[in-house]
């Protein structure tokens, strides 16, 4: 029977969302196109993580090798590349995220296999699939076709699916390593985590979160008198942290924080997904941006449309008035 | 389809050869660019025929990932000795984009314009830049993580495997060495690995990495007077049906606006007005 892989992500003994998200979407995808769903799973001494995936796919296929201890993409690539050789999956489903981008990409234009990146949503109409994915920063979205194929590959965004428990009892098969050479040409060495110290934003009840809008280092005491008044604390999107204007610790979204504070104020905040998946989860959402259809406000409970200069002060002399 | 990687191993140790020969000389960096709309400030349309956003009243400008890119490119440079050159595919009102390159210190632009080139994605895009780079030398190839535009996501990792030379993606830190490269690649939730590649090696780059430098006017007045290669399909050996939308994995059938998970309730008024009602909201929950 075909299959539909998923490759199972993780990293430091932890199997990430992701995989679970994956799967999610990969059995009612395996139900509509009659397959099978398979998590691959690569690593080394990965029997726990075998069995949590057989809880969640009809069947897992275990790569262990040393030189899969640690994500590499060479060494995936090599394993992967054997493995959709030898059994044709209909899809291979890899995470968008930084290990994915780093090897769905070469491993399709290795095997021939067209490539969609950073779905959001797929389906099979007639045989070829289709994806849902964003552009111009999550402003639109859109709907594409993929080049027919026996077997595609799909890389799919954090999030865009609920993960759910299904009741499967998978069966555990264990596949001997194809690695026949040395991995030569791309190394792991160590992870380098975040420097200890700085502030925790995820601590903080109130956020006030500053984006691209504020345009200025020199502009940047508006918002951090404003998050003052309130008693907040200031956070920010990627620019602001990419632009050395505030540190690291500072940053809300996928490559730095998720939190969940009682109140986000999103001050010229566009609302690219990669900040969205860190703050949507806040009690309370107000997001002041000058373009109307910002992604920022279809996850926000109050929206604003205007300059961030004219409300900010404006919000500080109230808030201010108010506590007299 | 066929197992690539022993061909692709063969390949690279001959390619090594060739680099240390290279390398005495300085570093040659290629770093492939873009032209695009910017638009995470500007509202944006979807044009009538649904399948692309209004072009007309949009700033175009290099690709922010690959103005970190060149960033990073011209300061390898400044260090080690060599050559950046900048290249990319798109019309005439990409040499804008290429006289910034110019002018921030890449020596040579190329410019890979044909209106076969017209609908090609990011692997079309790849296989005109691999067609275009294969022939000259280099010892590091930068590229944007992404493109703000359509955030494939992909250009170059596939043209490393064109090349048959490693790659790293997401790249927020590169020490280069003696036939490697040391790279701090980012992860999720702030953290990050670190991992060597061997040179030659395509590197896509990540926002942050550095800070990219202004242009002097004497960089713009120097960069009006260099020259501009400019390359079409002919010049490159690809044929028709490699580029384009035939060439291409994705097609778009169609553009939308996003569905709404949670739409704000929109305050009206004049910011007084509207910072008056957010600060009775806030009171009223006890936020202030």
């Amino acid at each position: 029977m075909a299959e539909i892989f998923v490759l199972a992500e993780h990293r430091r003994g932890q199997i990430r969302d992701i995989t679970f998200e994956m799967l999610t979407k990969g059995k009612e995808l395996a139900e509509k196109t009659n397959t099978d769903l398979t998590a691959i799973l690569l690593g080394k001494d990965v029997k726990e993580h075998a069995k949590t995936l057989s809880e969640y796919a009809k069947k897992v296929s275990v790569v262990e090798d040393t030189r899969l201890k640690n994500f590499n993409s060479e060494a995936y690539q090599k394993v992967l590349s054997h493995l959709i050789n030898e059994r044709k999956p209909l899809l291979t489903m890899i995470g968008h995220t930084s290990f994915g981008v780093d090897l769905a990409p070469s491993l399709a234009a290795a095997l021939k296999l067209p490539l969609a990146t950073d779905c959001i949503d797929l389906e099979f109409e007639s045989e070829t699939l289709a994806v849902t994915r964003q552009m111009y920063g999550g402003k639109v979205n859109v709907k594409a076709t993929v080049r027919k194929s026996e077997s595609y590959i799909a890389s799919v965004r954090q999030a865009a699916f609920e993960a759910q428990k299904p009741a499967v009892n998978g069966e555990i098969t264990e596949v001997v390593s194809p690695l026949l050479q040395e991995i030569t040409e791309k190394r792991f060495i160590e992870y380098v985590l975040p420097p200890p110290g700085g502030v925790d934003i995820t601590a903080a009840e109130v956020l006030v979160g500053v984006g691209r809008g504020i345009k200025d280092e020199s502009n940047m005491p508006i918002v951090e008198e404003l998050a003052k008044t309130i008693g907040g604390v200031l956070a920010c999107s990627r620019p602001i942290v990419d632009k050395g204007w505030l540190p690291t610790d500072r940053q809300v979204g996928s490559s730095g924080k998720t939190v969940k504070p009682k109140l986000y104020i999103a001050l010229g905040i566009s609302g690219a997904f990669q900040h969205v998946l860190g703050m949507k989860n806040s009690d309370l959402i107000i997001a002041i941006n000058k373009d109307p259809n910002a992604p920022i406000f279809n996850f926000s409970d109050y929206g604003i449309v205007d300059d961030l200069f004219k409300i900010a002060p404006a919000l500080k002399d109230k808030i201010q008035e108010l506590k007299g | 389809m066929e197992i690539q990687c022993e061909i692709d191993g063969k390949s690279n140790n001959f390619e090594m050869e060739i680099w240390h020969l290279r390398r005495k000389e300085g570093l040659e960096i290629i770093v492939c660019v873009k032209h695009v709309p910017e638009t995470a400030e500007a509202e944006i349309k979807i044009a009538p025929t649904g399948k692309t956003i209004e072009k007309t009243g949009l700033v175009f400008d290099i690709n922010e990932w690959d103005d970190y890119a060149l960033e990073e490119a011209v300061r390898i440079k400044e260090k080690f000795g060599g050559m950046v050159t900048a290249i990319t595919v798109g019309l005439e009102d990409a040499d804008s984009t290429l006289r910034k390159c110019l002018a921030r210190g890449a020596e040579k632009a190329i410019r890979l314009t044909d209106p076969k080139f017209e609908g090609s994605d990011s692997y079309a895009i790849a296989k005109i830049l691999h067609n275009a780079i294969k022939g000259l030398p280099f010892g590091l190839i930068l590229t944007g993580a992404l493109a703000g535009d359509d955030g494939y996501t992909m250009v170059g990792p596939i043209l490393a495997e064109m090349l048959g030379i490693p790659h790293a993606t997401m790249v927020k830190k590169i020490e280069v060495g003696d036939g490697v490269a040391k790279i701090n690649r980012e992860l999720e939730g702030g953290l990050e690995e670190k991992v060597e590649v061997k040179m030659p090696a395509v590197l896509s780059i990540q926002t942050g990495i550095n800070e990219p430098r202004y242009v002097s006017i004497m960089g713009i007045r120097k960069a009006m007077q260099k020259e501009i290669k400019v390359l079409r399909l002919a010049d490159i050996g690809l044929s028709e049906s490699e580029v384009g939308e035939t060439g291409s994995w994705i097609k778009i059938e169609k553009m939308f606006v996003p569905p709404v998970e949670k739409q704000a309730e929109f305050i009206k008024g004049t910011p007084e007005e509207a910072a008056t009602k957010i600060a009775e909201i806030l009171k009223s929950r006890g936020l202030i």
